[in-house]
């Protein structure tokens, strides 16, 4: 894999002769930024409908029906119009500087945490070596826009959002942090793109999941701590609506609210894909396999397949964070503290130090 | 910095003592109580009830609830309107048991009238329609009491089922929430054809549906850890307050005004042993928490099926409504009837001076009652048991407020 971006390449092989550089690196970047915004947008849209969808057949209802004609497809392009076309409130006493602020930071904290994700085998927006380590730092980041939105909206339940948010992510962010390390120490690489290649074999089945058994146990808890960490139930005590009326988000409104929600589904995909390459597999599967096989490893053909592989993962990840929230009341506060300190952290700790022992006495994967 | 200097005291002499028993250390960082002003805007109030709270982070340190959003003066316009004028306002006082409040206030002012005897189909009928209520009610309180902990799906669960219950009364009376059916000498009119039939179904279907009820929400692992051992409400405490309903029974006091004093049929039920008192038995946490709460409202309804049976068995065609002249003038006297309303005691006092109109009316509303237990439970309290406990006293404010 080269280490540029793909936009570069492509730009450098059609741009005249004569372009200076910089031209070309700001355009790749720009196209980038906007093909990244224009899919994660999408993606949130299709989410925030397939959330609408489950929960109602969850709950007996059918969700979103007539939008747009099929199942209520355009649902959630409705929805992004109406908040478009809301007025934008600023409470009076609010910090408006940081008010405007926090969503901001919110959105540009998961889409660079994006950029890492690779869509497809050689298809990514940065291939960065240490790619799962650019992710964790820059979704933790949003913490700090929920923070800020807490303390600018000068609401008590805002505050009580922010506060909780802050005590969440710190006691989940250790556990997250750890049980990776796990799949890690098998794997033996950050990149993204590189820990699925690696997982080729066994005709498409040689998933990290299967060559250690510690990262079963670590799987599952990471995505307890990817719960907590994407605010989702029944860790949403920084929203609890029940509660906190809504928590951080109490004050906004319009398109600065929505932007928290692209947040929140753009972290849920990020957390299942970061996931499904970690645990499961990533791009492989039978199917990339028999694709490679019959293919080849360039054709497009291969690379659609093993797109749609780890999109379909990830994609089963979040449906299952929306089952969940569906189906189980919220934890209290103190059970999410010492649910993360007393259990999770220690276990994944336990974790690690049982895949490196089994590493140490089998070093079969690790290349 | 807090204002004492810290050298001359030690460590344990600057720990302060929170409800919780925990202590707390200041060492250099001076904090203050936050005052919050929680509804009557808020979801989970229940309606318009508003609670200033004093708390310390998450901790509550005080509490103080306060009433009146929904006042309406119903007890004045009971001594201004005929006495069958009334009726409809008994309707919205406590309007997820309309039925149940009917039946209250038309068996206050039957009462009152000593040669009017009831026809047993009416008497049949009412309970029938009181206990169906009751399941409607209890839906309600177990519906959002899931709401309240943040599982969203019971109460769609709950609402899947009233809503049945909703179409069997608007099918009898012509109205789902506000019913103005039971009235004083019996009821509206008689079931239309095919009723009965349709509320055996219905408790043959609902007795499936119960069990999901109690596997969903009741039984939840993360439900019991956040209800159990939260709210407790002491035996003692419990009668001097004067609670009653399910929020007396949770605590372990086995009282229930169908079998203590019993009226209208259930009287010859308890012969049959046609139904139990579902009474708190601690048996997740500690007795009168508000797992037991909830614990008894949702057996609760299972026994007002075995009661709707019981009547369907029974009942006989027959006139529905007793001689009852066309403007009522009530003889002379005053009386107090209490029936156990999905909530507790609703007692109605009226009284008359042989006139059309009554010269007193007076509630004894169980959610008034019941939630003046808040301001003694909540301090010690988290927010999140906050919202615990206020579901579980499961207040109505049209009935707190009236």
């Amino acid at each position: 894999m080269d280490g540029g971006n793909v936009f570069l390449t492509l730009l450098q092989k059609i741009a005249p002769a004569g372009v200076p550089s910089w031209v070309l690196v700001l355009s790749a970047c720009l196209i980038g930024i906007g093909i990244l915004v224009g899919l994660v947008s999408v993606l949130v849209m299709f989410a925030v409908w397939l959330e609408r969808k489950v929960s109602g057949h969850i709950q007996c209802r059918f969700g979103p029906m007539y939008a747009g004609g099929w199942h209520g497809w355009a649902q959630s392009l409705a929805d992004g119009i109406k908040l478009l076309a809301k007025e934008d409130l600023i409470p009076l006493g609010a910090d408006a500087a940081l008010f405007v602020l926090a969503p901001a930071i919110m959105l540009a904290a998961i889409f660079g945490a994006m950029a890492a994700m690779p869509l497809a085998p050689g298809v990514y927006f940065a291939n960065l070596n240490l790619g799962l380590f650019a992710i964790l730092a820059m979704s933790s980041m949003t913490t700090i826009g929920v923070v800020m939105a807490g303390w600018a909206s000068n609401s008590k339940w805002a505050l009580y959002g922010a506060m909780r948010e802050a005590a969440q992510v710190v006691a989940y962010e250790i556990p997250l942090g750890i049980s990776l390390l796990v799949p890690l120490m098998v794997i033996g690489t950050l990149n993204l793109g590189e820990a699925s290649a690696r997982q080729a074999g066994w005709f498409g089945m040689h998933w990290i999941l299967f060559q250690n058994p510690f990262v079963l146990p670590a799987s599952i808890l990471f995505f307890t701590a990817a719960l907590a960490e994407t605010k989702r139930a029944p860790f949403d005590l920084p929203e609890s609506e029940s509660e906190l009326v809504a928590g951080f988000m109490t004050e906004y409104s319009g398109i600065r609210w929505s932007f928290f929600f692209l947040e929140e589904y753009a972290a849920m995909f990020l957390m299942s894909v970061v996931g499904a390459v970690f645990f499961f597999g990533g791009f492989e599967s039978p199917f990339t396999h028999i694709a490679r096989e019959s293919f080849g490893s360039d054709s497009v053909a291969y690379q659609v397949v093993a797109g749609g592989t780890l999109m379909t993962k990830a994609m089963f990840g979040v449906f299952l964070m929306m089952w969940i929230r569906w189906t189980l009341p919220r934890v209290r506060i103190d059970q999410v503290m010492s649910m993360g300190y007393k259990y999770l952290t220690p276990l994944a700790l336990l974790c690690v130090l049982g895949a490196g022992i089994w590493e140490a006495i089998f070093p079969g994967a690790t290349p | 910095m807090s204002a004492e200097p810290q050298g001359s005291m030690t460590l344990e002499e600057q720990a302060r003592v929170l409800p919780t028993g925990e202590r707390e250390f200041f060492l250099d960082v001076h904090t203050t109580d936050l005052e919050v002003n929680f509804g009557p805007q808020h979801p989970a109030t229940h309606g318009v009830m508003r609670i200033l709270m004093r708390a310390d982070g998450e901790v509550i340190t005080g509490a103080q609830p306060h009433l009146g959003y929904l006042h309406r003066c119903a007890e004045k316009i009971g001594e201004n309107v005929e006495w069958l004028q009334y009726l409809p306002y008994t309707d919205r006082y406590d309007y997820l048991a309309a039925m149940n409040n009917n039946l209250g206030y038309s068996m206050a002012v039957e009462a009152l009238m000593p040669g009017l005897e009831l026809p047993r189909r009416a008497h049949m009928i009412r309970t029938i329609c009181a206990e169906l209520n009751r399941i409607g009610s209890h839906l309600i309180a177990f519906g959002t009491y899931g709401l309240d902990i943040g599982a969203f799906t019971p109460f769609f669960y709950a609402f899947r089922e009233r809503e049945w219950m909703m179409a069997l009364f608007e099918k009898i009376c012509g109205a789902r929430l506000t019913y103005s059916y039971i009235r004083i000498g019996g009821v509206f009119n008689d079931a239309p054809p095919g009723w009965l039939e349709e509320v055996g179904r219905f408790c043959d279907v609902f007795e499936e549906k119960w069990k999901e009820y109690v596997d969903l929400l009741v039984m939840n692992q993360i439900f019991v850890k956040r209800t159990a051992d939260v709210g407790v409400i002491p035996k003692e405490m419990a009668l001097d307050f004067g609670l009653t309903g399910p929020m007396l029974r949770g605590s372990g006091v086995d009282f229930d005004l169908r079998r203590d004093m019993p009226y209208s049929l259930y009287g010859e039920m308890l012969k049959d042993n046609a139904f139990d008192v579902i009474v708190g038995k601690g048996e997740k946490g500690t007795l009168g928490d508000c797992w037991d709460r909830t614990y008894c409202r949702v057996y609760e309804m299972m026994e007002s099926i075995k009661i709707v049976r019981w009547c369907l068995e029974r009942i006989e065609p027959g006139p529905v409504l007793g001689d009852i002249p066309k403007v009522l003038r009530i003889p002379p006297g005053e009386a107090y009837v209490g029936i156990e309303n999905p909530r507790g005691e609703l007692g109605h006092y009226v009284a008359s001076d042989g006139g059309k109109v009554a010269t007193r009316v007076r509630v004894r509303g169980p959610s008034f009652t019941n939630v003046s237990v808040l301001e003694d439970l909540l301090p010690g309290a988290l927010i999140a048991d906050a919202i615990a406990i206020i579901g579980s006293t499961d207040v109505v404010i049209g009935e707190t407020d009236r």
